[in-house]
């Protein structure tokens, strides 16, 4: 009797208490993981001749600061900077409202055809819509849109993640009595969502947003497509610096670093709010 | 009575209000391109004509016909295979070892995060240094250890690795930590009663965890499938910003294969097609992968 008590009380241990050996291979993955970050600053930190050296540098130069003036002075780099802050900020305001809107919609109001209409929205977040670019660039030529942030922003305003997530979130955390008892003392539906939904619905738009604000910094193919170098977003412009200056390596990775750097900053400060967002979303899923 | 018709009024058709910004930009900006690459795909269209001929299936002929496409199929789904294997596997072992109450979760699950902020550019461009033929630092750890200096960039198979690394890299901790958010819901009890009963750790993994997280797995099969379908940044980039996928096309992929007649040969017709051609294998690939998947039963 006591001895089952002591094994079942040994299992339990077990389970929680993960052994050595997880937090070495968790120390490895943490090292792999920041390798490559860690060695484009040291590369970016050197004159492009201090890397031919026998063994390789590991350790930063003293180079940075001259290597990032280089970069802003060969590429319009601030603008593709300020292009990507702008996008990006704009793709998250919309689909954070769309979103919402939509969400509300889908979790809290009875209409007919509702189910048939979220089923529609989950398939298609399946759907490989980048696959449409061709129709998109003859339409962004055509409003004369290329070359302009207007046509990087258009195709991002919605996304059908973005209702998914706040639909699932709203249905979950916003009880139907609340609702109800708003509908009793005569609240609008357009009330409801102001009043009601709006400031509950705030964790999860800001999970939503950040989600998108990364996503949005971080694409590259149809910025590529539409935009020229002479007026990039962060992608567009590293990805000119790769393919013109690509022997000198310091040169580039400056770059790099400098176009890496605020989504770091963003996951220092928010890293317990993503982690939360992308696990929260993928378990619904 | 007005009161009345206005509350029915705002409760029956204003929903609809709330679902119309999503639902209108979505079908002009997603759903139309998406349909009308189809019509297009019939045409001989130039960007730069205003006439555009019908052809019907010549485009679609041309390609079949054309050996740089089966090429870019094949790099495709070689690069596909030689990245989400190792990374979903690796992703559930990492998950299982997180699974546990660890010290410092945050830090631990950050660090699985940190390369999935990293933009997909500067993904290619920094493992194209580490991968480079001359100074890269891994021609030089291979090189202590008595290898030759590998040009990466020269092989098929070499090139395929070189581009996994890059997509092994970036997804394992963001899929890592999918999966743990699943094994969140698996019952503790189940575990205990198997350590019990002398299981050990990876047996515990192979028979309850799997097992139990199978919706979530064949989630992640699927997203990266019809991700890896269209890789586009890490081949271009690694290609030196050239849609060309190498001097012998070694590793062009579908997508760089669409780039290079959509806008460099500016062939939209042609490009078109592709399009089609890689959404019907998209389908096939995550519809083929469902049903391999799907295999993994419940014991």
């Amino acid at each position: 009797m006591d001895l089952t008590l002591a094994r079942v009380r040994h299992a339990r241990r077990r389970v929680r208490r993960p052994g050595r050996l997880a937090y070495l291979t968790l120390a490895a993955v943490a090292f792999f993981s920041a390798f490559p970050l860690y060695y484009s600053v040291v590369v970016g930190s050197l004159d492009n001749s201090a890397l031919g050296q026998v063994p390789p540098p590991v350790l930063p130069g003293p180079n940075l600061l001259s290597n990032i003036q280089r970069v802003f002075a060969t590429v319009p780099f601030d603008l593709a900077l300020l292009n990507t802050a702008v996008v990006a900020g704009a793709i998250t305001f919309s689909q954070i409202l769309s979103s919402t809107l939509a969400g509300f919609a889908f979790a809290k109001l009875r209409f007919r055809g509702r189910n048939g209409l979220y089923l529609g929205v989950v398939a298609t977040m399946m759907v490989p819509t980048q696959l449409g670019i061709i129709p998109l660039y003859m339409m962004m030529a055509e409003i004369g849109w290329i070359d302009t942030l207007y046509a990087v922003i258009a195709p991002s305003l919605v996304s059908a993640f973005g209702v998914f997530f706040m639909a699932q979130y709203l249905s979950g955390a916003i009880p139907g009595e609340l609702i109800e008892a708003a509908r009793v003392d005569g609240c609008t539906t357009f009330g409801l969502f102001w009043r009601v939904i709006l400031p509950l619905a705030r964790p999860a738009a800001a999970v939503l947003g950040m989600l998108t604000f990364m996503n949005a910094w971080n694409d590259f193919f149809w910025p590529l497509v539409v935009l020229s170098p002479e007026n990039p977003t962060v992608q567009v412009a590293l990805s000119t610096v790769s393919s013109g200056y690509s022997v000198d390596y310091s040169f580039v990775l400056a770059a790099t670093t400098v176009g890496t750097l605020p989504l770091l900053v963003v996951a220092a400060v928010f890293g317990r709010q993503i982690i939360q967002g992308i696990m929260h979303g993928a378990l619904k899923g | 009575m007005l009161r009345s018709w206005l509350y029915r009024l705002d409760t029956k058709a204003s929903p609809y209000l709330y679902i119309l910004p999503f639902f209108a930009l979505f079908a002009a900006l997603s759903a139309f391109p998406l349909l009308y690459t189809g019509w297009v795909s019939l045409h001989d269209w130039s960007l730069l004509e205003d006439e555009h001929a019908f052809l019907g299936a010549a485009n679609y002929l041309t390609l079949l016909a054309d050996p740089a496409f089966w090429n870019a199929l094949f790099n495709t789904v070689s690069i596909l295979v030689l990245s989400t294997v190792p990374q979903l596997l690796l992703a559930l072992l990492l998950a299982h070892l997180l699974s546990g109450r660890l010290r410092g979760q945050t830090f631990w699950r950050l660090s699985l995060l940190l390369p999935n902020l990293t933009s997909v550019a500067a993904v290619a461009i920094i493992f194209g240094q580490l991968f480079g033929r001359d100074y890269g630092l891994v021609n030089w750890v291979l090189g202590v250890f008595g290898a030759g200096q590998i040009d990466w960039a020269a092989g098929t198979a070499s090139s395929h690795a070189a581009i996994s690394a890059m997509v092994i890299w970036r997804w394992t901790g963001y899929n890592a930590l999918i999966y743990l958010a699943a094994m969140q819901a698996v019952p503790q009890s189940l575990h205990e009663a198997a350590i019990i009963d002398g299981a050990s750790s990876l047996q515990r993994l192979r028979k309850i965890t799997i097992p139990a997280i199978r919706p979530t797995i064949i989630f992640t099969v699927i997203v990266s499938t019809i991700g890896g379908m269209q890789m586009f940044a890490e081949p271009l980039l690694f290609g030196g910003g050239q849609p060309g996928g190498g001097n012998d096309h070694q590793f062009q992929t579908l997508t760089l294969y669409l780039f290079e007649a959509g806008f460099g040969r500016f062939d939209l017709g042609f490009a078109s097609a592709t399009a089609w051609v890689m959404f019907a294998l998209v389908l096939v690939a995550a519809a083929v992968n469902y049903l391999l998947i799907r295999r993994i039963r419940s014991t």
